[in-house]
């Protein structure tokens, strides 16, 4: 009898055992896929952020740029940089034959010409020498250079030839390559060609439509929610505002893109691809959130202020303009703050007003066709070239950087100027 | 033009504020008592400056480019157009107007525009005197008023409730944007498409109806076996149970374990750990699901022999539930953290331990809090679309492998959806059509979710 009142107590112990261990490894599962998901994209995306360039002699030839004694600002603007661009390439190779020197010139980006152009620009004095100049290697040669090619495969399955990898080698070994950090990776707009592609154009196209969400969202959530948590009769209608808010916070966020396309898109006319419709549709997706933080706050704020400020002869609506409301902005801007870091990276609404359009320059107003950030990670995701792989994570980087850095931000303004009531 | 009009309206109302202060004081000199601090005299002039502004701008608006189009095209009605051919001729006055025009001009369209432009400027100089005149008018009015020393707090304070509750229509109004702008499409669609072909069909290859030649009158046979939803229906609820399968069981127990086990120090850093899973954005999970998890269950599955797709509903379902995880963590902590210490005190005197305490007290007690955060749970997975775009198929199968590839409510919708649509379409109203369901489907699921959780929190407060 003893004896088995013991093993029951055993067999329940080990059942508080066992049922430990299963919540501590699922705290471990969840944290493991944070961990390999983060080195993921630190591992393959570190790499973007080098630029292999090659360094190739280029003489400035009067006679082949078709420029005159003298020539002006303007003549060197117009002058023919192609064909010295050309000959510097085939130059490598003395022994080269016409395909091979066709194989020399795609060895760097065709930005090259342009890349020489900026060169002389610079120092005109150069007409008739000789001087090494950066070029940006393609993206093929760039990913053999860091490692990520695999260069045993057999020569009609890799993108790079058996002669340009022999020129690249030899370059290589004289010195003639080098690694840099990749500016032109938050410089340079979009590109179908991955050693041009940069951040810039989805940057900004994200931040006019973060702007634009902000600019709508935050002053109609705040109002919103000083009339429903101050001022709201307690009836029927009010009730249905709320379920509708909460509702909305629950949406799918393909929807909102529906009711843009539907909405904003073919009823309003509004232009199609711009950060000004993915800004409002974004800024209906943040309303919510805002409301929901603002009216937390607002509740937070003891009634014993607003007692006081009514007992001194203030009228219910300066009581809270003047003292609920500041009181409540630190909780509402650190809301704010975490609603504008979700929009910021939200995709799927921007995909169907078409913001995923090719955009290669960089716009200037939130009237101009744009990409986002996102939206750019899933473009470059869907290309099929070796070279956008490392674009991808490095974007997801910075991606995830500013979200970080939002978060930390409505943290600190949360913890710094929250008062603590007690 | 417009942006200096309305620099200048904003420039009077401040000046009207000004007057309308300086007014106050004035009056105050006299010894007169005021009926308001001075900035409500300011506040009440600036408000009779913007309300007539802001109702005329909108006037205008509406009725200006009406107008302006009637008026030109009374020039061709006596012609015998059609009406599409008249609204043509107008966008051609239009865009030749702006200098955007490519075709062949005719005179007659060359004189329209003239005239368009003409009766643009006119509107314009028109629009600038009339709201100018009417300002004035209204603010010396105002200025009467305050003159006399009436009332101005309570206008200004219900002017200003005004504003608030029309804010607080932006979250209905955003509900009946939404509700409009799938309606119509929808209708339009369920006219061409039988509802009952939508809903029990089980073929859905919507770029059939793509090849359509447009010359051809609407034929709704060609559509039969073309929109039947029902794949795509399994394929989105088939990955949300692959993802919850992953996410009921981990983010369950990871939410009871930080309630009830995990020492402080451990809850204040696995807490914000976990919940970063939250804040990544979807399309870097879609990334992470193409590009490793794919592959790797892949080349996993042909080392035992079985055939698994690169873009398998495993890969996609999975990665979505480790998305879910914090959702439901964070919930279900909430939940349990608010079961009453009683409860777990009764449950320790008759000498039960820890683990049986969750399992037959608390567990049952939070039960219902923690139904409605797998509701919730659900409703994301199913409103989940880049995992899916990126990482699942696009194309169609009924199929319960889930080494196979399926696709959902949201993908089809995307890709429908990408690049240019056609309004009138029946492919682009069929995306309209699936997003009122998505849209039907998850609105029930959070209904009935917020309501459990309300009841429990009310429950125990």
């Amino acid at each position: 009898m003893n004896k088995n009142k013991e093993q029951l107590l055993n067999k329940r112990y080990k059942a508080e055992k066992r049922f430990r261990l299963y919540g501590q490894s699922a705290i471990f599962m969840a944290l493991l896929f944070l961990t390999i998901f983060i080195f993921k994209i630190f591992s393959t995306g570190y790499s973007a952020f080098q630029k292999t360039w090659l360094i190739v002699p280029v003489t400035f030839d009067a006679e082949l740029m078709m420029l005159e004694q003298n020539p002006s600002k303007e003549d060197l603007k117009d002058a023919d940089y192609y064909d010295i661009a050309l000959k510097s390439m085939a130059d490598l190779d003395p022994n080269a034959n016409e395909n091979q020197e066709n194989e020399l010139k795609r060895m760097v980006s065709y930005f090259f010409e342009r890349e020489i152009k900026r060169e002389l620009l610079n120092d005109p004095s150069l007409i008739g020498k000789t001087k090494d100049v950066y070029l940006t290697a393609s993206d093929d040669l760039d990913q053999v250079f860091k490692g990520n090619y695999p260069r045993d495969l057999p020569e009609d399955q890799r993108r790079v030839t058996d002669y340009q990898l022999k020129i690249f080698d030899q370059l290589v070994e004289l010195g003639k390559v080098e690694s840099k950090f990749n500016l032109s990776f938050f410089t340079y707009p979009d590109s179908r060609e991955a050693e041009l592609a940069g951040i810039a154009s989805s940057f900004m196209g994200s931040i006019f439509s973060i702007l634009v969400c902000l600019m709508i969202a935050f002053p109609v959530a705040v109002l919103a929610a000083i009339y429903l948590e101050e001022f709201a009769p307690k009836n029927r209608f009010t009730d249905f505002i709320e379920v509708n808010i909460n509702n909305l916070a629950a949406v799918p966020s393909i929807v909102f893109g529906l009711l843009g396309l539907g909405i904003l898109l073919a009823v309003f006319q509004l232009p199609r691809s711009t950060p000004l419709v993915g800004g409002i549709t974004l800024s209906l997706m943040t309303l919510p959130t805002i409301i929901i933080a603002c009216r937390a706050s607002l509740k937070a704020v003891p009634p014993s202020i607003r007692e006081a400020a009514l007992a001194m002869g203030a009228s219910k609506m300066q009581t809270t303009m003047h003292h609920t409301v500041p009181l409540s902005m630190p909780g509402t801007l650190s809301g704010t703050i975490i609603g504008l870091a979700q929009a910021l990276g939200e995709t799927a609404p921007l995909i169907l007003i078409g913001m995923v359009a090719f955009v290669n320059t960089i716009p200037g107003s939130p009237l101009d066709p744009a990409a986002s950030l996102p939206v750019q990670i899933y473009i470059w995701a869907e290309s099929a070239e070796r070279g956008f792989v490392e674009k991808v994570s490095a974007c997801i980087m910075v991606l995830l950087g500013f979200l970080i850095i939002m978060n930390l931000f409505a943290q600190i303004i949360r913890h710094k100027f929250e008062k603590k009531w007690s | 033009m417009n942006l200096i009009l309305f620099i200048f309206i904003v420039l009077l109302g401040f000046t009207s504020y000004y007057f309308g202060r300086k007014k106050a004081y004035t009056i105050q000199s006299t010894n007169k008592r005021l009926t308001a601090l001075p900035q409500f005299y300011g506040y009440y002039l600036a408000i009779w400056c913007a309300i007539p502004a802001f109702i005329i701008f909108s006037l205008w608006a509406i009725f200006e480019p009406t107008i302006v189009k009637l008026l030109i095209l009374s020039d061709y009605s006596n012609q015998g157009y059609l009406d599409d051919e008249l609204n043509l001729i107008y966008e051609k006055t239009k865009a030749l107007s702006r200098g955007q025009f490519t075709g062949e001009i005719t005179p007659f369209i060359e004189a329209s525009a003239e005239k368009y432009l003409s009766l643009r400027s006119i509107a314009q100089s028109s629009k600038a005197v009339i709201v100018l005149s009417i300002i004035i008018a209204s603010v010396a009015y105002a200025y009467k008023k305050i003159s006399s020393n009436s009332r101005t707090r309570e206008p200004v304070e219900k002017f200003l409730k005004a504003v608030l509750f029309t804010a607080s229509l932006a979250a209905i109004l955003t509900t009946v944007g939404i509700v409009f702008s799938l309606i119509f499409q929808t209708i339009d669609f369920f006219k061409v498409i039988p509802l009952f072909d939508f809903v029990f069909g089980t073929h859905w290859y919507p770029a059939k109806a793509f090849v359509r030649d447009s010359s051809e009158a609407l034929d709704p046979t060609m559509y039969s076996d073309t929109f039947g939803a029902v794949p795509i229906f399994a394929g989105t609820f088939f990955i949300a149970f692959i993802a919850m399968c992953v996410a009921i069981p981990i983010g369950l127990m990871s939410g009871i374990y930080l309630a009830e086990y995990a020492s402080v120090k451990v809850r204040q850093y696995a807490k914000p750990l976990i919940e970063i899973l939250a804040g990544i954005p979807t399309v870097v999970y879609g990334f992470f699901a193409a590009l490793t998890v794919g592959p790797f269950l892949k080349e996993i599955g042909n080392s035992m022999g079985l055939d698994v797709s690169a873009e398998s509903a495993l890969a996609a379902g999975g990665v979505m539930g480790i998305m879910i995880i914090p959702f439901i963590s964070s919930l279900s902590d909430d939940v349990i953290t608010s079961v009453p210490q009683s409860l777990r005190d009764g449950s320790y005197a008759m000498g039960a331990t820890k683990s049986e305490t969750i399992k037959k007290v608390i567990f049952p007690a939070a039960l219902p809090g923690i139904v409605g955060s797998i509701l919730l749970g659900v409703s994301r997975a199913i409103g989940e679309t880049m995992i899916v775009v990126m990482a699942s198929g696009l194309a169609a199968n009924l199929t319960l492998n889930p080494l196979e590839s399926t696709s959902t409510i949201t993908a089809q919708i995307v890709v429908i959806l990408i690049g240019d649509q056609a309004f009138g379409d029946p492919k682009t109203q069929a995306a309209f059509a699936l997003g009122m369901s998505l849209f039907l489907v998850t609105l029930c699921l959070n209904i009935v979710a917020l309501r459990v959780v309300k009841k429990y929190r009310e429950k125990y407060e």
